[in-house]
């Protein structure tokens, strides 16, 4: 249908955040010294797309700190069963490569704050 | 409409703590926003509290076909994203931030009194505290938080939640495609799940606690004729099993005659067949119940929502914990209403969710306007 504010709200899915795959997820995240948030979304799952903004504020108060990226499960197929992926949006926490912390679902920017901080100082 | 054209974006904090709202409406549903629609329409200033997960229940459904206006039906999200933008435009304020905590233990008491005097416009201003730690302002309170899912609460469901474990068929079914799948209810929302389900399931069975469903007569009908659909009747899931995924379901079925048949409805018609002949395993026969076993990969959870009603002190509700409401829209304490499915517990649509949130509104607008041509 056409809508005028609809339309008017299209092409918002440029996003600020690394986009994966899985020929890169080696060396971006199980290689990267850095704690590293992987949102695992599609572009169907409404919830992922009210997700994106909340990452995106994250990954702006931590700047270089840390780093967040996004892979879609429909464009790679042999990550997400790796982390038994069952539900969009998961976020996963990594350090070292290691899956520190599981996020399902849409969750609120403290409870990221909160993960980063406590394995910042750990 | 797909979910990516839509604009999820927000100015964030955009809300200031200085303000002295008319009104803060907690909750971006239908209602919540339905009554934004009509506060700013009257000129009182309004924050919308809208929460990370803004939208309501509606943003985790397909197509709406029952809210009027729309003669081919209209996709949750963007129906829910168009009131959104209306009621900014109209000068909401929308904030996607967490309501964490509202106390009117104390001031909408003194509140009350001086209601009773006529000299509200002196009451202290009621407070709301977000998950960030912010305090907002304001004259008057809609509560319009809605209701979450309610899940079975049975051993092993928790920790599988998100893991074979959900409660949004079209957030979840692509991954279970070619699995099977439980779907446990036996209303409309039951029915939405299975049927969006059966588009990537190699079957799926709706166990429900009863021989009938809730569920409209269209719905009902759809549910009846899909053959990839098979209800089992008089049954629950007692225990959710497996190592780190659903693997396997432990089911109570109500029998008949002492006979360890199970009652199902497939390809539109009523049987009664063993477990055995349904792949699963028989267990146990006690009390005219039978236990048994049933491989399966996935459950959806749909027998109703839960009020989310608890963050507030002060705030009667009934045993189930919805708002109880006193002349439509109003709680217990004055200056605070509510809307929606959070007190509803009998229509729960989205139309009415909105009726409520004009309703709470105009009572709003009506109170405010009172106070200041007495004050």
């Amino acid at each position: 249908m056409t809508n005028n504010f609809v339309t008017n709200y299209n092409g918002m899915s440029m996003s600020t955040l690394v986009a994966l795959n899985d020929a890169d997820f080696e060396q971006e995240v199980l290689k990267n010294p850095k704690i590293t948030l992987v949102d695992f979304w599609a572009d169907w799952c409404t919830p992922c797309h009210m997700l994106t903004p909340i990452l995106e504020e994250v990954a702006s108060e931590y700047g270089d700190k840390i780093k967040i990226a996004k892979l879609n499960v429909d464009e790679n197929a042999q990550t997400p069963p790796v982390y038994n992926i069952m539900s969009l949006p998961t976020v996963i926490l990594f350090k070292e490569g290691k899956p520190l912390k599981t996020f399902i679902g849409v969750q609120g920017k403290e409870e990221f704050k909160k993960a980063i901080d406590e394995t910042l100082g750990s | 409409m797909k979910p990516s054209e839509v604009n999820f974006s927000y100015e964030s904090d955009n809300a200031n703590m200085d303000t002295i709202y008319d009104v803060i409406i907690i909750g971006s549903g239908p209602a919540g926003l339905t009554a934004a629609l009509y506060t700013t329409r009257a000129a009182l200033k309004t924050l919308v509290i809208a929460g990370v997960k803004w939208g309501g229940q509606l943003m985790l459904t397909t197509l709406v076909e029952n809210y009027p206006g729309f003669a081919d039906g209209i996709m949750g999200p963007e129906l829910m994203t168009a009131m959104r933008k209306q009621a900014e435009h109209h000068g909401a304020e929308v904030i996607n931030t967490n309501f964490k905590s509202a106390d009117f233990t104390s001031s909408p008491a003194e509140a009350g009194s001086l209601h009773a005097s006529g000299q509200a416009g002196l009451a202290k201003p009621l407070e709301i505290t977000t998950e960030d730690g912010k305090v907002y302002k304001s004259k008057t309170i809609i509560i319009a938080t809605g209701a979450d899912t309610k899940w079975l609460d049975v051993p092993g469901e928790k920790e599988k939640i998100g893991r074979g474990v959900a409660s949004c068929a079209p957030c979840d079914a692509a991954f279970y495609k070619g699995k099977r799948v439980i779907v446990v209810g036996g209303g409309d929302s039951a029915m939405e799940e299975a049927s969006v389900l059966t588009k990537f399931a190699q079957h799926v069975w709706v166990v429900h606690r009863r021989d009938s469903l809730k569920a409209s007569d269209i719905m009902q009908k759809r549910s009846f004729e899909n053959p990839k659909i098979t209800f089992i009747w008089n049954s629950g899931i007692t225990e959710v099993m497996g190592e780190g995924k659903v693997e396997q379901v432990l089911l109570k079925s109500n029998i008949k005659n002492q006979i360890a048949k199970i009652q199902i409805k497939d390809q539109n018609e009523d049987k009664e067949i063993t477990p055995e002949e349904l792949g699963g395993k028989s267990l146990e026969t006690k009390d005219q119940q039978l236990s048994w076993q049933f491989p399966i990969d996935g459950i959806f959870v749909a027998i109703g929502h839960l009020p989310n009603s608890t963050l507030f002190k002060g705030i009667e509700t009934d045993e189930k914990g919805f708002i109880k409401i006193h002349d439509h829209t109003k709680t217990n304490l004055d200056r605070v209403y509510v809307a929606g499915d959070v007190h509803d517990n009998e229509y729960k649509q989205a139309v009415t969710a909105a009726g409520f949130g004009c309703m709470a509104a105009l009572e709003v607008e009506k109170y405010l306007r009172v106070q200041s041509e007495t004050s």
